[in-house]
């Protein structure tokens, strides 16, 4: 539904004024052997598809997208209005290797400084997440995780080599769980995509390791327009993570990922993000899993960054007791808007699908969770269960809650259930009385609000979690 | 899907010449009136017909929706409608046929001398107009339906008008009829409330279609078209209760619009029972303007055969200390399709707003389609505000017990669905209305 109290105003640089949203923007020297310009064209296709050596189907693949792409309306009748801010023609849709981004360490802000240091992230990474280094040498770290689950049979590469080395495994997968045409964005990333991970995990494996993007980005660049796919055989299982909590400068302000998921019959994916991209940039990205029979996907996903997130992870439930689940985690500070939720699409009798969505509103950031469930016809057996709760921080925090659910026939079973509230006052009084400050007390109640989801997370994450959110709570009160 | 929409007249029956025709039965109306009434037909015409991608028709099915095949009804008397007493005696009626006013029964000389006017729209529109002008369909359309709340407009013909003055309470309920004739009707009933600081009313409002006496069809086989609205106004400390029964013939495409007005520390209750038509749409739009404003949206919806319901409501919290509580609980049988579509919006700062959003539906069937479309836009944060949705069938032991003691299929889920039920119709004091609901109900499945 179209939010009615959506002013509908011109288009505007900054949301919320007073907010500083060009911190995270870089510059570069244009030298146009090196890369494709700015905007978006079949030229720019022909360069990146020669860039990366390409199969014509490939080639074809993405001019096609590019065709979708541009016959697509924003989806602004039912999106914010905010989309129609990004400016198409000023965007650089691929980099090659050799450019490096012109900044210094002095001129990272001082709040970024602060909060590497605050989260305890290393001298080294702190210079590469900042930007000032375009390599941060992870090299090691990725090629040993590479050998061990090697020797299990794992294909774990990025997207280019996977197509270029593996085609027999991953072009039947791959555009079919998100196929192009799937929204605006997802066509986007058809055209344009580079980077990302691809993996294959052959039947009966269980990877003990969890795989992390983190390292194997990070040996290449940020992915911009990442293409990621994640096939699981029979009976296997695979966790991967992707971001890291420390706060990510990229070197374009639109995000555009495609990550598609298949687990065969009994297979298990768990797939964990943590997003924090700079309060510049807009990340709009389309994830979905397919289960066959009893398979199961969960989406741990948390997103913290950015000025503008829309992403829905979601399960297509294809065989019968299939699983899906997703644990949704958003904070939306001054001049965020978190549009995110949930997806569940029950193809097949006994499946069953898990949305639990939390959301927390600090000053004037917006949170809103969109989800879909869909029960179609003469299915049987099928549940789902769907818990949102939107935390209000501040007196003009906002959130909105726009499920959509659809249930045919006498044999399946739906619930759901929101709520908003505020911080329990007593609650606080009774820690301040106890010696924390106002601002202490805030962060531990909303670490409590979180806590069960956050327990679920990686115990690193879940620190790194906790220490960001003291620090996106303090200021917020008082 | 392009030749399809192309064909589909934006207009369909609804031509200026059945406007002008509209216009000359009304022209002893006052000018402000009908210069709406042409602003309003202009806008009818212009807008286009619900599309696919429309969030506000979002699960709507669009085929459904056409303006061809209707015409301005014939008159029709008394004897004709084969009007049933709902029971509720000497405290006013008024009964519509194909707009006309067929039958009234007066308030009492008491209740009239003190000031509320119990009277048709047309009456009022030329005794009381400034009265009329401050509350006939004031608020906007917001949810989706500008076009036929337009026609609406634009073909009013005639209607109800209720106004209880400051501090006075009237006990008994007022009840106003809406009756449709004939194959091919279009009507257009209005009921519009205006209820004083103090004041306290209870309004019930019968949405019928009439046999065709002396004709073979059945009621519920004409084709018709219905288009209505209601205001309700409730005035500082006023409480009005409002009952809808929608019991069109099960072939009438029907669109029904409702605006809430809710000032200081007043209280509206309204029940909606949807029952007929073949596809009916409803919105229903609540304000609360101002400290300790609460609005009580209750409704009950029985649907069979291959009947489509599309509920939409918007509550809006616009000061601090308002409340509402919205319960609408749906049982579908055969193969029916419902859509609910609730927003509830805190404005920033209505503060301490206390809201509540609850659907719920029975799936009584295999083949039959429920969606839920529950939503929340809070921008204030010390509210309580939650919602819920449910769809489900009855519980496996409730259904054994009643199979163990020898019921049948057909009669366990009319006690199923009485027994959903009862949580709103408890909420109805008068036992009259109550029984009425009650029956609009069995004949439900009387008829199957």
């Amino acid at each position: 539904m179209k939010p009615p109290t959506e002013v509908e105003s011109a288009p505007t640089e900054n949301p919320v004024v007073g907010i500083d949203q060009s911190k995270g923007d870089f510059q570069y020297d244009v030298k146009y052997e090196f890369d494709a310009g700015t905007g978006l064209s079949e030229r720019t296709i022909d360069y990146i598809s020669a860039a990366k050596k390409e199969a014509s189907w490939i080639k074809d693949f993405r001019l096609a997208a590019l065709k979708t792409f541009q016959s697509k309306p924003m989806p602004t009748h039912w999106a914010t209005e905010d989309l129609n801010n990004i400016n198409f023609d000023k965007i650089r849709y691929y980099l090659a290797s050799g450019q490096k981004p012109k900044r210094s360490w002095d001129e990272v802000p001082d709040d970024i400084k602060k909060t590497f240091e605050r989260l305890g992230i290393p001298e080294q990474e702190r210079k590469f997440l900042a930007g000032v280094e375009a390599q941060f040498d992870s090299e090691a770290a990725y090629s040993n995780i590479k050998d061990i689950v090697a020797k299990q049979g794992v294909i774990f590469c990025n997207s280019t080599e996977a197509l270029r080395e593996h085609p027999e495994i991953f072009r039947k997968w791959f555009g079919k769980v998100i196929p192009v045409g799937d929204n605006k964005f997802s066509a986007l990333n058809g055209a344009v995509f580079s980077g990302g991970s691809f993996i294959y995990v052959p039947p009966g494996v269980k990877v003990t390791h969890p795989l992390q993007a983190y390292f194997r980005i990070n040996a290449e660049n940020f992915g911009q327009f990442e293409r990621t796919l994640i096939i699981v055989d029979e009976g296997a299982e695979v966790t991967y993570m992707e971001g890291c909590t420390a706060p990510k400068f990229s070197t374009s302000t639109l995000h555009s990922a495609v990550v598609e998921l298949v687990a065969m019959k009994g297979a298990k994916i768990q797939y964990i993000t943590v997003q924090n991209w700079a309060n510049n940039v807009f990340n709009l990205v389309t994830k979905r899993g397919l289960a066959h029979e009893e398979a199961e996907i969960k989406w741990i996903d948390c997103n913290i960054g950015s000025r503008l997130t829309m992403k829905y992870p979601g399960v297509i439930l294809k065989g019968r007791k299939a699983r899906g689940e997703v644990l949704s985690i958003a904070l939306a500070n001054d001049g965020q808007h978190q549009d995110t939720g949930a997806k569940m699409i029950h193809a097949a009798d006994e499946t069953t699908s898990n949305i639990i969505a939390k959301s927390i509103s600090v000053g004037q950031g917006r949170s809103t969770y969109r989800g879909q469930v869909h029960i179609p016809r003469h299915l049987k057996g099928c549940r789902n269960n769907t818990e949102c709760d939107a935390l209000l921080i501040n007196t003009n925090s906002r959130t909105d809650t726009y499920p959509a659910i659809t249930v045919r026939g006498d044999l399946n079973a739906v619930q759901h259930e929101a709520s908003v509230s505020k911080v329990n006052e007593e609650m606080i009084f009774y820690m301040q009385q106890r010696g924390l400050t106002e601002g202490q007390a805030m962060s531990l109640a909303v670490n409590g609000f979180i806590n069960d989801l956050a327990r679920q997370f990686p115990m690193e994450y879940s620190v790194e979690l906790k220490r960001l959110i003291d620090l996106e709570m303090e200021g917020s009160v008082g | 899907m392009t030749v399809s929409t192309s064909a589909k007249s934006l207009i369909g029956s609804f031509t200026p010449e059945a406007f002008a025709a509209h216009l000359a039965r009304v022209s002893h109306l006052p000018t402000w009136w009908l210069d709406r009434k042409r602003a309003a037909y202009e806008r009818f015409a212009a807008l286009p017909l619900p599309k696919r991608t429309d969030e506000g028709w979002r699960f709507a099915s669009l085929s459904g929706i056409a303006l061809d095949g209707f015409r301005s009804p014939d008159a029709v008397t008394l004897a004709q409608t084969a009007h049933r007493e709902i029971g509720v005696t000497g405290a006013g009626t008024m009964l519509f046929a194909n707009h006309k006013l067929v039958f009234s029964e007066p308030i009492s000389a008491e209740l009239a001398a003190r000031g509320v006017i119990f009277d048709t729209l047309q009456n009022a529109l030329l005794k009381h107009s400034v009265l009329v002008r401050a509350h006939l369909l004031t608020q906007p359309p917001k949810l989706g339906s500008e076009k036929f709340a337009a026609l609406h407009e634009a073909f009013l013909e005639d209607g109800a008008f209720i106004y209880v003055p400051k501090n006075l309470e009237v006990a008994l309920p007022l009840g106003v009829f809406h009756y449709a004739a004939g194959q091919g009707a279009a009507v257009f009933p209005h009921t519009l409330i205006v209820a004083d600081d103090h004041a306290k009313v209870t309004v019930a409002d019968f949405f019928r279609s009439s046999e065709t006496v002396g004709a073979a069809l059945r009621r519920d086989s004409e084709t018709q078209f219905a288009c209505g609205g209601n205001d309700i106004h409730v005035g500082h400390g006023a409480n009005v209760t409002y009952v809808a029964m929608q019991d069109w013939s099960r072939e009438a495409l029907s669109f029904q619009f409702n605006a809430t007005v809710v000032r200081r520390d007043a209280k509206v209750l309204s029940v909606n029972l949807h029952a007929g038509a073949r596809q009916a749409r409803h919105e229903s739009f609540s304000q609360l303007q101002a400290p300790g404003a609460h609005s009580e949206m209750l409704a009950l919806t029985i649907a069979h055969g291959t009947q489509e319901f599309d509920q939409r409501t918007l509550q809006i919290h616009q000061a601090p200390n308002t409340s509402s509580n919205l319960l609408y609980k749906n049982a579908l049988l055969d193969q029916t399709k419902t859509i609910f579509s609730g927003l509830i919006v805190v404005d920033p700062d209505a503060q301490k707003t206390d809201a509540y959003q609850s659907n719920r539906n029975l799936m009584l069937s295999a083949d039959a389609e429920a969606n839920s479309l529950p939503g929340l836009e809070i921008q204030a944060n010390d509210v309580r505000c939650s919602h819920g949705a449910t769809s489900a069938r009855i519980d496996a032991e409730q259904e054994f017990y009643l199979q163990s003691r020898g019921i049948a299929k057909a009669q366990a889920d009319e006690l199923l669905v009485f027994g959903f039920f009862e949580e709103v119709l408890a909420k109805i004091e008068n036992q009259e209305l109550h029984d009425q609901l009650a029956t609009i109900i069995r004949r439900k499945f009387k008829d199957n």
